[in-house]
């Protein structure tokens, strides 16, 4: 792909939209919060990619991890100048308010990418307790699973999540997760 | 998704066992022992989620107040309870597609471009793409009617929604072939020569009994080979624009099995019925779908309104149409119907009425039909019986029935 897109193959740009659009534009969409500012952080995205398609090392990590994360910066980026747009230079309360709004939005985006990305069979757990609303012993049964790893499974999709915080990460046991 | 109302969890901490009776891990008098607390850590994901019984949630509860490290697990994971999220946005604006592209193209230039007769199949197998992303198990199974016009009548088919992405792969398979491509059908599977079209093609691959007809692997497999033809197409159309190209990409033929198609008008065959078969899947499975956007849908109608000439004189030679009233000399003008098309994708069009090798002549017009451009897409699908067609229609009617019929008629399954 990156090859491609560094010849500079029309076909791959869109390839590229295909493979990550729904990705991109959900992450910008989640720290920004309006439909118009996530659209233009979605071509802000694909532009840079288009624009430095060597940009991205395969050897720090898959794509799609470094897609996510460029959305993320991008979309923080346009969530920033929006608030200098509105900012009263008077307002210490507000400047606080502004970095804590900040803070939210990069902690949730990161969330929904540790959920797209992590295992299906935890992102099933948490999806039947949390949505669904199963109990464990519920859960365990829809899934075909011991009541035991029905609870390891919510626990550790929780352990999974919670790195998404700014605090330290507790550290999943026997986790095979590298955020 | 929509969260059902909480039931007791531990932001509103369930009250003691009504019974009295101790929980069953422990209690505050005598702290848990090493298995105790294995047990109890163990729940800590359920708990933060409300998802153990009353019982548990007391025990949790209670060990939290005297054991530091669960109590501050216990609390990051209730945290993260709090990031959890349904998505709300599932549906990405499908024009965002071409506004990005375009928006990226405007800053580097491609140096492999997609030919501009390729730009509809791109975007619509995009939009059927995002379509069937969300596409749940039983919905791949989910009946979808086939309507075509036969040249006489009405037709149908039967199938399921993998059955129409299975259509689209077997078809597409003869665009991809003719650019050398591998076939979607195993060798030998198919006659050769004119019962090699797309009906024969796709009877074979419903016939075949294999995992490429179920769901997700139906999806991969079309998409994989659309993704490979837009590619391939682009570097053909490059190559011949390059210096030494002998063939314009644009005059290469497709071989449809009884007739061939240049392969520029091959793909805008393969986007139009992408779009319609995208619109039955959607339908099947009860979900607004909208038209190509306007310059597309423009070069679908246009490519309607050219074989028009050749599927009247297909529908005379075969006594479907009466034969042409006088003698037609080819290159000369004659007698001419104006198709006029409203609507975003629209236009006018001139249809000789006499033969293919006749000009059409705006001065010869002999009769005119509105149509908007939606209904004209409906009716060269076959989807509409051709005097059902809500056309404002003006002067010979045989030249009207002719034209309505002849458009009825470019639909097949």
């Amino acid at each position: 792909m990156q090859q491609r897109l560094a010849r500079g193959e029309a076909a791959a740009l869109g390839e590229l939209y295909d493979r990550f659009a729904s990705l991109v534009h959900g992450l910008a969409h989640r720290v920004l919060d309006d439909e118009a500012a996530a659209d233009s952080a979605t071509r802000e995205v694909f532009a840079y990619i288009w624009e430095h398609p060597r940009a991205f090392d395969p050897r720090e990590g898959p794509m799609r991890a470094w897609v996510a994360a460029l959305t993320q910066r991008t979309a923080t980026a346009a969530l920033r100048r929006q608030q200098q747009r509105d900012a009263d230079p008077d307002s210490p309360e507000q400047a606080e308010r502004f970095e804590e709004q900040v803070r939210a939005a990069a902690a949730a985006a990161r969330a929904d990418y540790i959920v797209t990305s992590m295992p299906s069979s935890l992102r099933a757990a948490l999806e039947l307790a949390y949505f669904e609303r199963h109990d464990y012993r519920q859960a365990a049964r829809t899934l075909g699973v011991t009541e035991d790893e029905a609870r390891r499974r919510l626990r550790l999709g929780l352990q999974l999540l919670s790195s998404a915080m700014p605090r330290p990460a507790l550290a999943p046991p026997g986790a095979e997760y590298r955020p | 998704m929509s969260r059902p109302p909480a039931r007791p969890g531990p932001e509103q901490p369930a009250g003691p066992e009504p019974s009295g009776r101790a929980p069953a891990t422990g209690t505050a008098d005598t702290p848990p022992g090493p298995d105790e607390h294995r047990v109890l850590t163990s729940l800590l994901g359920a708990w933060a989620l409300a998802a153990c019984s009353a019982a548990e949630t007391a025990a949790v509860e209670t060990h939290l107040t005297d054991c530091a490290p669960c109590a501050e697990e216990a609390l990051r994971l209730r945290d993260a309870v709090g990031l959890l999220h349904s998505e709300d946005s599932l549906d990405l604006d499908p024009m965002l597609r071409s506004r990005v592209l375009e928006g990226c193209l405007d800053r580097r230039p491609a140096r492999i471009p997609m030919p501009a007769w390729a730009a509809p199949y791109d975007a619509e197998t995009a939009r059927l793409d995002a379509l069937l992303r969300d596409m749940a198990e039983e919905e791949w199974r989910a009946p979808v009617q086939l309507r075509w016009f036969d040249g006489e009548r009405q037709a149908a088919r039967e199938t399921t929604v993998a059955g129409v992405l299975g259509h689209l792969l077997a078809v597409d398979g003869l665009v991809a072939t003719g650019i050398g491509l591998p076939d979607p059908l195993p060798s030998g599977a198919l006659p050769t020569g004119p019962g090699a079209g797309p009906q024969a093609r796709t009877e074979v691959y419903w016939a075949l009994d294999d995992a490429g007809h179920r769901a997700q692997a139906a999806r991969e497999r079309w998409r994989e080979q659309s993704h490979a033809l837009i590619r391939d197409v682009s570097f053909l159309a490059a190559e011949d624009a390059g210096p030494g190209g002998e063939h314009a990409a644009p005059d290469r033929r497709v071989d449809y099995g009884g007739f061939t198609l240049p392969l520029r008008d091959a793909f805008l065959d393969r986007a139009f019925e992408c779009w319609l078969h995208a619109g039955d899947v959607a339908q099947a499975v009860d979900y607004p779908y909208e038209p190509p956007g306007p310059a597309h849908l423009n070069q679908l109608v246009d490519l309607a309104a050219r074989q028009l000439p050749g599927a009247i004189a297909a529908r005379r030679r075969s006594g479907l149409a009466p034969p042409v009233r006088g003698l037609a000399t080819a290159g000369a003008p004659g007698r001419t119907l104006h198709l006029e098309i409203e609507g975003s994708g629209g236009g006018d069009w001139y249809i000789p009425l006499d033969s293919p090798g006749t000009r059409a002549s705006p001065e010869r017009t002999v009769a005119h039909i509105a149509l908007d451009d939606l209904e004209f897409c409906q009716l060269a699908a076959g989807h509409v019986p051709p005097l059902d067609a809500a056309a404002g229609q003006d002067g010979d009617p045989q030249a009207i029935q002719d034209v309505l019929y002849a458009t009825a008629s470019l639909s097949r399954l």
